[in-house]
């Protein structure tokens, strides 16, 4: 009796324990495959960013001129927002043998767009500060930064820089930014086959 | 300014416009014929004259603010209601479109009487005249006398001029903010071709005919306060005219000789009186820096003391400098001191950077008015308050600073050139050695204005050469050059403001 009852016993176990396994690991798996799908939809390859093409404007290998250099930059929804990338792309240094116009450290700190199609690039201090002064060179910095932002953007007619949330005079003592200023064609030459050999 | 003569609707017979005369600036207003009626519009009103314009839609009128007073005007009513007073039009408001044509009659019987200061409207000479102006009346009358052609001109009140001549013709400019001119109708003669009213509206030429050869002038006083200048024109060949000396004082500066080139040195005289240098930067503003650590304020206070020297030796005018020391001066204090003292000239001093080293030479810049034309706030800008020369301070109504050397744009860009041709086989010249950009210094200074990069203090030759005594010298002395030789062609009639070149650069002339 005593050994039927422990046989019995081992059974039982056997039982609950198959069942155990049935109920809780085979037949979820089991009814689980068909939506199986959606569920396994873990995030797949994060989408690509996209990107647009756009013409950054560093000095001339002569540097008499400003140069366009075509570039991808992200793609960004609606002009501000178009508008901050293209500012943040042409703040980035250049590779050599590529020289920038605007002076090293100098951050995009805000822009602002205005119903009339004026932009506000407000810069950090160094635009201003760690500007190495001279006419041509603010010249250059000046149009660097309006040419970038209406060659791309045609809902842009003119741009005023502002420094630290601020309107300013000049930058260094020449250009006067006090109104907004307008693409200036004349300081850009157009590119040689040797700068397009230098885009990126 | 471009909106304020801007058209908008073709109702109207377009007329030829007036130009607004204020102390400081010359600026058009569009005119167009409604019936026999000369009409403005009150939306170029409103820019010119800080007015608020409001249309009352339900009363069919227009209320205009000006410093919390009105004027009231009705549609179909010959009528305004000036600070609460009623003044009679020559005709009726009327509604063009969107916009509202008063008759121009309007700003001396309706805004003057609430406007701050005086009004004047001169409908023959097609002037408008704000404020304390300086608008002789000149009355011009031509007459054959013997062999010669007599031209006198009646100038009241008595107002200097200078006569200046050019190849085709003499320039007769006077010393005033425009002119009440009075010209003869005229039919072409061999020694005179016509007599026209320049577009700067302060001089008037006398187009010369094929055989022209020479002319003299002379001055007589007349009653009230006037004065008569006789100019008479001999012609080429045979015989050189008798003096004309009718009893007047001396006669003014000699006739060129009959060659109708005057050479380049010959001083017109009384053309420039006042110059003033601006030595770039100073105090905490160093400006740029170079490689040895030469300092831009240091080089320009140098060249600016340097070249006041050479300016007053040569030229034997007054040199003002905007600081004789290190000190630090607000960039509009530099072009306030060249407004108040009534300079000829304003030069300023500067020494460059580039990013690139090998950048070099110098530079001669002008001011563009790149700023939007139709930049809103242009036209609506507060009156500004300058410092004036020597304490206190002046309002500049209704115009921002710009437009003072916008009315300049031709003669310093002659300027410009000028200096550039007396430079560049003297000293190393840019590649661009002229250029056109929105300097900030140059933009209120109502005077012919330019500014010198006289090198690049990143490149180590320039560096170099630029400390150095002998360069200072030169280049003193080329833009002393510069400055006699755009003397010649000062009195040359200006530009008009439309022409006014965009943005960037405009070379006046570019070396290969």
């Amino acid at each position: 009796m005593t050994r039927g009852r422990r046989i019995a016993l081992v059974a039982l176990t056997l039982l609950l324990g198959t069942a155990f396994a049935v109920a809780f690991v085979v037949l979820p798996r089991w009814l689980s495959e068909p939506p199986a799908t959606p569920s396994r939809a873990e995030p797949a390859a994060p989408p690509a960013t996209p990107k647009i093409k756009a013409r950054i404007f560093h000095v001339s290998e002569d540097g008499q001129h400003l140069v366009a250099i075509e570039r991808e930059i992200p793609f960004g929804e609606g002009t501000l927002a178009q508008a901050r990338r293209l500012v943040e792309a042409q703040l980035e240094r250049p590779a050599p043998p590529l020289v920038s116009a605007i002076p090293e450290g100098t951050k995009l700190r805000a822009v602002h767009l205005l119903d009339t199609g004026e932009l506000f690039v407000d810069l950090s201090r160094e635009a201003s500060a760690a500007h190495p002064g001279g006419t041509f060179d603010e010249i250059l910095t000046v149009y660097s930064i309006v040419n970038a932002v209406t060659e791309n953007l045609p809902a842009i007619r003119s741009v005023q820089i502002l420094v630290d949330g601020r309107e300013v005079d000049t930058l260094a003592g020449h250009v006067d930014l006090r109104r907004p200023l307008h693409r200036g064609a004349s300081w850009i030459l157009e590119p040689t086959p040797r700068d397009r050999a230098n885009q990126d | 300014m471009t909106t304020a003569i801007a058209r908008q609707g073709p109702a109207p017979r377009t007329a030829l416009p007036f130009s607004v005369i204020s102390a400081d600036a010359r600026r058009p207003l569009a005119t167009s014929f409604v019936g026999e009626a000369l009409m403005v519009s009150l939306d170029d009103l409103a820019a010119l004259f800080q007015l608020a314009v409001r249309e009352d839609a339900l009363a069919g009128g227009v209320t205009i603010g000006y410093k919390g007073r009105t004027v009231i005007l009705t549609a179909g009513q010959a009528l305004a209601s000036t600070g609460g007073r009623l003044v009679s039009l020559p005709a009726p408001p009327v509604k063009d479109g969107r916009r509202w044509l008063v008759p121009v009659e309007f700003l001396n019987r309706a805004l003057g009487p609430i406007y701050d200061v005086r009004l004047d409207v001169r409908k023959n000479s097609r002037l408008v005249l704000v404020g304390n102006v300086r608008v002789p009346r000149v009355a011009v009358r031509q007459e054959p006398s013997g062999s010669q052609t007599r031209v006198s001109f009646a100038i009241n009140p008595k107002t200097s001029y200078t006569i200046s001549q050019e190849p085709g013709r003499l320039l007769v400019r006077f010393e005033a903010d425009a002119l009440d001119a009075v010209l003869p109708a005229f039919s072409p003669l061999p020694l005179l071709q016509s007599i026209h009213l320049s577009e700067s509206g302060q001089t008037i030429a006398l187009d010369v005919g094929p055989r022209f050869g020479s002319f003299r002038a002379s001055l007589a006083a007349q009653d009230e306060g006037g004065v008569q200048l006789i100019v008479d024109l001999s012609p080429a060949a045979p015989e050189q005219a008798p003096a004309a000396s009718r009893g007047g004082p001396p006669a003014i500066p000699v006739p060129p000789p009959p060659d109708l080139q005057p050479p380049a040195a010959q001083p017109t005289a009384g053309a420039l009186r006042t110059i003033v240098i601006d030595a770039g930067h100073g105090g905490e503003d160093i400006g740029a820096r170079g490689a040895t650590g030469v300092l831009e304020k240091d080089i320009t206070l140098a060249l600016a003391r340097r070249l006041k020297g050479a300016i007053e030796s040569r030229l034997g005018v007054r040199v003002l400098l905007t600081r004789d020391a290190d000190q630090a001066v607000p960039i509009d204090d530099r072009a306030a001191l060249a407004n108040n003292s009534k300079a000829d000239l304003f030069v300023s001093l500067h020494a460059n950077a580039s990013a690139r080293q090998t950048v070099s030479g110098a530079q001669i810049y002008f001011f563009s008015a790149d700023h939007a034309a139709d930049d809103p706030r242009k036209t609506t800008m507060p009156p500004q308050t300058l410092p004036a020369f020597g304490g206190g301070s002046r309002v500049i109504e209704m115009i921002p600073w710009e437009m003072a050397q916008l009315r300049h744009l031709g003669e310093s860009g002659s300027l410009a050139g000028a200096v550039e041709e007396q430079c560049r086989d003297r000293v190393r010249m840019n590649p661009s050695p002229v250029l056109q950009a929105p300097l900030r210094v140059l933009a209120g200074a109502n005077m012919p204005a330019v500014l010198v990069e006289i090198g690049f203090l990143t490149n180590p030759d320039d560096e170099q050469q630029i400390v150095s005594d002998a360069f200072q010298n030169v280049l003193s002395q080329a833009l002393v050059d510069g400055i006699l030789r755009y003397r010649d062609v000062v009195s040359q009639p200006r530009p008009p403001q439309g022409t006014a070149p965009g943005p960037g650069r405009q070379p006046v002339r570019r070396r290969p």
